[in-house]
């Protein structure tokens, strides 16, 4: 594979210091040059990566790796711990409204996962949590899109409220939340569908269904295959719908994984949970320090 | 920042352009090294000249030594069926390319039929069929659930008792570290192949243009598995570039066939080499440029 990890990659510079038993800056310099081509590589944005370099530097510079016998190892230590900090922070936790149903909207690009992820979500909460959640099909375009939410239901067994294609998404939204709190639901996702972040009409559509439903989580579902557009997904849908939280899906995949850390670092909003396969079970925490050494591939 | 003279700055930024379309450090950093070659021994001054020197090279490695530039259609026999075989990872926009190529072969006077062999994700038939009737078109399907190989063999049969002209196989998307359900695609092809030897014509791997460089490892995998021709490069309607079939190209000889450029039935073109190439550095020559022209 093309891909190295960080401790390979480091390797070369090692060997150099070891000769010489001291590390200078110019050292420093080579091995945060791997630091950078390792994020490249792993899809971080290059604007994500040129800041994190520069902390990377300033912090490498300092006494931690000149006067350590083992630089390469304290160099690692201190990417891991700078990509940990910056991916983590918020726990997995989901609102609670105070007035049920609470409202969960999922969003994203096309293809991205919203419409698995939405009965992931609900399987997660009835197992996990006890909740009783519903389903809205607020996707009216995507041909088979509501047979697609239909079909997961099913299989989950949980309500999916729907109607038809015709009807306009703000108005599916409204009435989902009606029939929910009828129905004594706690939760109601509703599912959109997949849209371009340039795409004015739609995402005013989205504005329209938020403004409807004050949603108590608006959940950007973003496939971690994704590369250097990452930053200006996650960016323009934060700003048109400010977003409080991220999905990352097909995680159970081979890439690296950049988009985590690209999109966290851009709208600062937490990643929340992963998904880790096509069955409805594949939802898993988001662990910081698990995405860090996937990215740099250790 | 508009650049006038190509300085060290031009060549900063235009790095960067390339690494944010997704072409890979590894070969914007020999890109731009060659680049910096040429333009010195050329003694280029403005970055108007050094446009033609960037498409050059950016379709260069496209292309590599061939000499052939012309666009590569797909491949059609003139008796009997076609049969191409879509593949990729999730969600990359396999189905839906499938309903806008037949609406085109459709359209060229070509009696087409799709094979509905995603029978695993929830709701792919119904989204095929959904697509068939849009475009007019027979859709051979089975139930939920049932052997992909079995589908694709039923639509053959199918699409040869109708004299069908192509047959278009939908798949279901994977990942392509999933060994089994690679193993599965080739099973599928293996049974295309053994009623028809020639065929799949083509087989197309769709990749979205918003993936990263998780795509080479897409087309490595599913070349290795199912003898890939093509790529259809999806969603190039958004702000994503899809710089990295450049490195595919160059790698593993796979060229672009079609683009995906929305979600309408005619949302599908021919790849143009020279366009693409323009379009990965774009925003940053014409920001150059404007003043120029406006005299
Ligand atoms: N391997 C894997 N596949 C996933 C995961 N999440 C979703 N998928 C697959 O990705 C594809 C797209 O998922 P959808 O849920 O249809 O995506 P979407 O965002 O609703 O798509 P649109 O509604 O068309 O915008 C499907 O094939 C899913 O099975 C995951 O975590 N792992
Ligand atoms: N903007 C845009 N969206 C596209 C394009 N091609 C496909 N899509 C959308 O992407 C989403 C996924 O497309 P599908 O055709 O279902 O993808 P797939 O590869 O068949 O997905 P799976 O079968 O789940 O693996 C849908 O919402 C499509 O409408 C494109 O060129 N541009
Ligand atoms: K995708
Ligand atoms: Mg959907
Ligand atoms: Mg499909």
């Amino acid at each position: 594979m093309a891909f190295e990890g960080l401790s390979d990659r480091l390797q070369g510079t090692i060997q150099k210091i070891k000769g010489k038993g001291k590390v200078n800056e110019q050292d420093v310099k080579e091995m945060t040059r791997e630091v950078r081509l390792a994020l490249l590589e792993a899809d971080v944005n290059f604007k994500v990566v040129k800041d994190f370099i520069k902390k990377i530097r300033e912090r490498a510079v300092g006494q931690e790796v000149m006067e350590s016998l083992t630089p390469g190892q304290q160099v690692i230590k201190i990417v891991k711990e700078e990509l940990s900090e910056l991916m983590g922070g918020d726990e997995s936790r989901i609102a609670v409204a105070k007035k049920p149903p609470t409202v969960i909207m999922m969003v994203g690009l096309q293809g991205a996962g919203k419409t698995t992820t939405a009965g992931k979500l609900a399987n997660l909460l009835r197992k996990s949590y006890n909740r009783k959640p519903m389903l809205a099909a607020a996707d009216v375009y995507r041909p088979a899109a509501i047979d697609q939410l239909e079909t997961i239901g099913k299989q989950l067994d949980f309500p999916v409220y729907s109607e038809g294609t015709d009807a306009d998404p703000v108005d599916i939204a409204r009435q989902a939340v009606e029939e929910a709190k009828e129905q004594n639901h706690d939760y109601l996702i509703i599912d959109t569908a997949g849209r371009l972040h340039i795409d004015g009409e739609l995402m005013g559509e989205l504005g329209r269904v938020k403004e409807a439903v004050n949603p108590d989580e608006i959940f950007l579902v973003v496939d971690a295959m994704t590369g250097q557009d990452a930053v200006n997904v996650a960016e323009s849908f934060d700003e048109q719908l400010d977003i409080s939280g991220v999905l990352l899906t097909k995680l159970d995949g081979d890439t690296r994984g950049g988009a985590a850390l690209s999109i966290k670092a851009v709208t600062g909003k937490p990643i929340k949970f992963v998904g880790m396969g096509e069955k409805l079970d594949a939802l898993e925490v988001f662990h910081p320090e698990r995405m860090a050494s996937r990215i740099l591939g250790m | 920042a508009k650049y006038r003279e190509v300085d060290e700055d031009f060549f900063e930024e235009l790095e960067e352009v390339l690494i944010s379309a997704d072409v890979g450090v590894h070969a914007v950093m020999d890109l731009i090294e060659e680049l910096e070659a040429e333009v010195k021994r050329r003694n280029i001054k403005d970055t108007k000249e050094v446009r033609e020197v960037i498409s050059e090279k950016l379709v260069e490695l496209y292309y590599g030594d061939e000499d052939e530039e012309e666009v590569e259609g797909l491949k059609e026999v003139e008796d009997g069926l076609t049969v191409y075989l879509f593949v990729g990872v999730n969600g990359v926009g396999k189905t839906t390319s499938i309903g806008k190529l037949a609406h085109q072969l459709k359209q060229d006077g070509k009696k087409v039929m799709l094979a509905a062999a995603d029978t695993f994700r929830a709701g792919a038939i119904e989204q095929l069929d959904a697509w068939g009737s849009r475009v007019g078109v027979d859709v051979v399907k089975h139930s939920a659930g049932s052997d992909p190989a079995a589908v694709v063999y039923d639509g053959i049969k199918a699409a040869k008792s109708r004299k069908a002209d192509v047959l278009i196989c939908d798949t279901a998307g994977r990942l392509q570290n999933k060994v089994n359900l690679m193993n599965e695609l080739s099973k599928v092809k293996k049974v295309i192949t053994r009623e028809i030897p020639e065929a799949p014509h083509e087989v197309l791997l769709t990749l979205d243009a918003t993936t990263g460089q998780n795509a080479m490892s897409q087309a490595k995998t599913f070349a290795e598995a199912t003898d890939v021709t093509g790529i259809v490069l999806t969603k190039l309607d958004g702000t994503a570039k899809g710089g990295i079939i450049l490195a595919i190209r160059k790698e593993l000889e796979i060229p672009v066939k079609l683009v995906g450029l929305g979600e309408s039935v005619d949302d599908l073109e021919p790849f143009d080499a020279h366009a693409f190439v323009y379009g990965l550095f774009a925003d940053m020559i014409d920001e150059y440029e404007e003043p120029e022209e406006k005299e």
